[in-house]
């Protein structure tokens, strides 16, 4: 009887304290219950490529807890060469995307309902490179050369870049690495400032060798990476749509002020994607967003889509045949900042 | 101040500083050198390493590149429907195991019209032979595939960059790819391309078994700088040599893997991948891939031998230097010791104490010498001083006897003036002041009868006792022979004669002796040899008494000497004086002289005779000025005042 009783004593004891615990740690969890004020909404988001600081916003925002911040519980897909974010959203896969205004605006031609919610990057990052020591130093000596290009929205730039310097070029289709060009198997090869022409660097050619031309510098500056939703998404439920966009924006700011800190969780996710992860790529990569996302000459807001940014980029497609005709803005583009203030 | 430390301290530093510096520059070659020798064979060592594993990796790559290529030379010489092609080709990968895989990719439509895409690819998997075709996994756009496009497009066979194969296992692999051809027309119309895929994966064994030293080891990077092999996991395939540079700020070593992509070789020194420590690097290209293999071996590991040697020989140097200074103290404090000991003995014979201990003389050194010199130079000084000290106490003795007979001769001259009170028809003054020795002046004055007062002033040849004794002797025989009745110059003849009796010494003495007549104030007089003196007339001139001079007393036997006489008129002076007073010194060696005398007489001729005598002496001492006198200073006045007035 003695020992049933202090097993029931002790029992109780225990009871009391995890009660007592209890309580204290709904206590705890009801204060962010109540910033929270409502359940969290499932969303869901795939980049247009493989995991590295092109993204970094995203992968910070998340990490970070800003999206549930916001409201968000968010999945972030795993994109790349395999996965085309356009796919994504029209099947519904995703709830929001990153897509290039220009295959935006060609998707929005050719019937697909989708909406900008948000232009992150704000100047072209798109360039040609080719070696000096190849004899090219300005638009014209390319005249005549092999030319690696990447397709679809990858070569509205370069054939009107061509196009202006009236250009003869022999265009040879392009990989996702430069191996071709470092092996001279092309004279001019296509690259992204974020991250092919640093592999080209770190490949063991100098800055010094090599001729760059940014379609920016050319006046052929199409802004590229922003977020996209389907139209009727945003329809129906604006306020996620904004507030992804502005959890995003605040992930990137995040990310440009704690740099080591961004690159860590980019390297996470590159290294759970199996994918070589580079440091120092990543760190270039991350600075290099810096200067396209919120150039220093740049009076736009993080997030804006300027319109004459818009018709610029559309009136080189359909002067190219990439469209037949321009979409309307106001319809392609929902100003969330606007938004938010009405 | 090293100046006035001792020379223990001195010794030490100087024998330290020394062998410390000589064994500095010992050591110092012989490390620098024993390196450069360790170096240049871990030099030799690593270049042999390196191209040892060259050539073993070289004949793998040529196995592949030589089937790679007989593929190609098969598919561009010999007709074949698609069974025999799969065939021929099934069977080349599974007869040679050096290959996982091969893939032999046509053009659009050149291996059938109908297909835009042929690429079959034999691998293997579990020990069987698998096929695929790429134009199915790749989509139809095997085409712009690096293996594919970058041999075609440079028209040559050529290596790929390294790659992890997700189907095969995530394995490491490099494909050759070979472009094939055909003749069409006489063209060589390019048909696609042949690959055979190599895994790599023994290419990291044979790496990680390259050991230099302790830790030194071996890496290779690609084409593109790309890290492939490397015992650090992480790396491979994810740096190149550029990301590695870039992430620590290193410009030298973008261009040490510049260099390895140019296909040099060289010796450089490096920092190492992971954890920078200074490193000594060998790079040299794989020919045929253009990949480059670096062997790395620690720099302090190279130099751990001759680091620990040299500790070894610090240890030795520091202790040999430290016995050496102990043996140095030890040596120099026994040899200061005796010096201290010496010196201390020095100064203490220096306060005059002679009975001290010296120390022993040890040794036959100099410092043994100098201790035996010691001992002589007390045991000399300790003679010499006990003679000095008898010597001077005779010395004292026989002065302070010559003190008391030049005391009891001056006594025994009157020194009690006015003489005779009673008698008023003269002044009579005399004083003497002797010189520091005993000197042989005397005066005298006493009466030969009622109205004859004999007065004498003389000096005796000589100092010292004789001449006191001759003094004594002179004044006793005139005093005794003077009788009534006698003139000066019987008296002085008597004298001489008894004076020479017996002078073998050969002394003589001046004397001017004088009789006074005290009525008439005549006087007689003879001078023997001695400075006349000054009859100084009231009231008129001062004149020398120019008398005949007679040779001194004693000097000659027989000798008569002369009187003579003159007057005194009431208050006349007779000054007598001996040579003490005109041959008085100053200290620029001056005489007084007789001239001098004279003018300092007349200045003062009215005076009293105790003035008189007074004045002069004040005029001579102060002449002398301090200069130490040689003679005795002897003078006397007589004034004679009317013999009338006494009676």
């Amino acid at each position: 009887m003695l020992e049933i009783d202090k097993r029931y004593l002790r029992s109780l004891y225990k009871e009391i304290i995890i009660r007592i615990l209890l309580l204290i740690f709904i206590f705890l969890f009801s204060q962010q219950e109540i910033r929270a004020e409502q359940p969290l909404k499932k969303a869901s988001f795939t980049p247009h490529w493989v995991p590295q600081a092109q993204f970094a916003g995203y992968y910070v925002a998340y990490e970070k807890g800003i999206y549930k911040k916001y409201g968000i519980d968010l999945t972030i897909l795993k994109g790349g060469p395999d996965s085309s974010s356009v796919e994504f959203l029209e099947k519904g896969k995703a709830d929001f995307a990153i897509m290039w205004l220009s295959t935006a605006i060609q998707k929005r031609s050719q019937g697909l309902k989708l909406v900008n919610i948000g232009q992150i990057i704000q100047r072209s990052a798109l360039m040609l490179v080719a070696k000096k020591a190849n004899g090219i130093h300005k638009p014209q000596d390319i005249n005549g050369k092999k030319v690696g290009l990447w397709g679809a929205e990858f070569q509205i730039q370069p054939k009107a870049f061509f196009k202006k310097y009236n250009l003869e070029v022999k265009v040879i289709p392009q990989s996702f690495s430069v191996n071709l060009f470092l092996r001279d198997g092309v004279d001019v090869a296509s690259a992204m400032w974020y991250n092919e022409y640093h592999i080209i660097i770190n490949s063991g050619l100098n800055p010094e060798e090599l001729t760059t031309f940014f379609f920016y510098d050319h006046g052929l500056n199409f802004p590229e990476d922003g977020i996209y939703t389907l139209e009727k998404n945003f329809t129906e439920n604006p306020s996620l749509s904004c507030a992804f966009v502005k959890a995003s924006i605040e992930g990137w700011q995040y990310a440009f002020a704690h740099p080591d800190e961004a690159i860590d969780i980019v390297l996470k996710y590159i290294s759970l994607a199996n994918l070589p992860a580079n440091r120092v790529q990543q760190k270039w990569m991350l600075g290099r967003m810096k200067d396209i996302i919120s150039p220093q000459d740049y009076k736009t807001r993080i997030g804006m889509l300027n319109r004459s940014d818009f018709l610029r980029v559309a009136k080189e497609m359909r002067e190219n045949d990439f469209i037949k005709s321009i979409p309307d803005f106001d319809s392609f583009y929902r100003n969330c900042f606007t938004y938010a203030e009405k | 101040m090293l100046k006035n430390r001792g020379i223990a301290f001195k010794l030490i530093i100087l024998i330290t500083l020394s062998s410390s510096l000589i064994f500095l520059l010992i050591f110092t070659y012989n490390y620098y050198a024993s390196r450069r020798m360790i170096e240049k064979n871990v030099e030799e060592n690593a270049k042999n390493l390196a191209l040892s594993t060259v050539n073993r990796i070289e004949i793998v790559l040529r196995s592949v590149q030589e089937l790679t290529e007989n593929i190609a030379c098969f598919l561009e010489n010999s007709t074949y429907n698609k069974k025999e092609l799969l065939q021929f080709h099934q069977i080349t990968v599974a007869n040679n195991p050096e290959i996982y895989g091969s893939a032999i990719a046509f053009e659009p439509y050149s291996f059938d019209k109908n297909s835009p895409a042929f690429a079959p690819y034999f691998y293997k998997e579990n020990g069987k032979i698998g096929l695929k075709y790429l134009q199915d996994v790749l989509k139809y756009n095997y085409f712009v595939s690096d293996w594919y496009q970058i041999p075609k497009e440079l028209n040559r066979p050529i290596w790929s960059e390294p790659y992890f194969d997700e189907g095969a296992g995530n394995i490491m692999m490099a494909t050759y790819s070979v472009p094939f051809h055909k003749n069409v027309k006489g063209n060589r119309q390019f048909m696609g391309i042949v690959t055979a895929d190599v895994s790599l994966e023994w290419l990291r064994d044979m790496l990680l078994s390259i050991k230099i030293l302790k830790t030194g080891y071996a890496f290779l990077i690609s084409k593109n700088g790309t890290i492939i092999s490397h015992y650090n996991k992480e790396l491979i395939m994810n740096e190149t040599i550029f990301s590695v540079a870039e992430n620590r700020g290193d410009a030298l070593l973008r261009e040490i893997g510049r260099k390895m992509l140019k296909g040099e070789s060289g010796f450089v020194p490096f920092r190492s991948i992971v954890r920078g420590r200074p490193c000594w690097m060998y790079y040299a290209p794989i020919p045929s891939s253009r990949w480059s293999i670096a062997v790395i071996f620690p720099k302090d590991e190279l130099t751990e031998d001759v680091v620990h040697l040299s500790r070894t020989v610090i240890f030795l140097g520091i202790t040999g230097i430290l016995l050496l200074s102990t043996a140095v103290v030890l040596n120099t404090r026994s040899i200061t010791k005796q010096l201290r000991e010496l010196s201390e003995a020095a100064e203490r014979i220096g306060t005059g104490n002679l009975d001290i201990e010296l120390p022993p003389v040890r040794s036959g050194d100099e410092v043994g010498k100098l201790t035996a010199a010691f001992h002589y130079m007390k045991t000399s000084l300790k003679e010499y001083i006990a003679k000095l000290t008898e010597t001077t106490a005779a010395k004292e003795r026989i002065e302070s006897e010559l003190k008391i007979a030049s005391e009891i001769q001056m006594g025994i001259l009157p020194k009690k003036f006015p003489p005779f009170p009673d008698r008023t028809e003269f002044d009579i003054f005399a004083t003497i002041k002797p010189a520091k020795e005993v000197g042989g002046d005397f005066y005298d004055f006493f009466f030969i009868d009622q109205e004859h007062l004999c007065f004498i002033i003389a000096d005796v040849s000589g100092k010292g006792i004789p001449a006191a004794i001759f003094m004594a002797v002179t004044r006793t025989l005139i005093k005794a022979i003077a009788t009534p009745g006698m003139t000066s110059g019987e008296i002085l003849t008597k004298v001489n004669e008894e004076l020479c009796i017996g002078n073998d010494s050969n002394m003589f003495v001046t004397v001017f002796c004088g009789i006074l007549n005290t009525k008439t104030g005549e006087v007689i007089y003879t001078n023997a040899g001695h400075n006349p003196p000054l009859i100084i007339h009231k009231g008129k001139e001062v004149t020398w008494l120019e008398g005949e001079r007679n040779i001194m007393a004693g000097a000659m036997e027989q000798f008569v000497y002369k009187t003579e006489k003159f007057i005194l008129q009431d208050g006349d002076k007779v000054f007598m004086y001996t040579d003490g007073v005109t041959e008085a010194m100053n200290e620029r060696e001056e005489l007084f002289t007789d001239d001098r005398l004279e003018k300092e007489i007349i200045t003062i001729q009215e005076k009293p005779v105790r003035e008189i005598v007074a004045g002069i002496m004040e005029k001579v001492v102060s002449f002398a000025h301090g200069a130490p006198q040689s003679d005795d200073i002897t003078m006397m006045v007589v004034k004679f005042n009317g013999g009338e007035k006494g009676f």
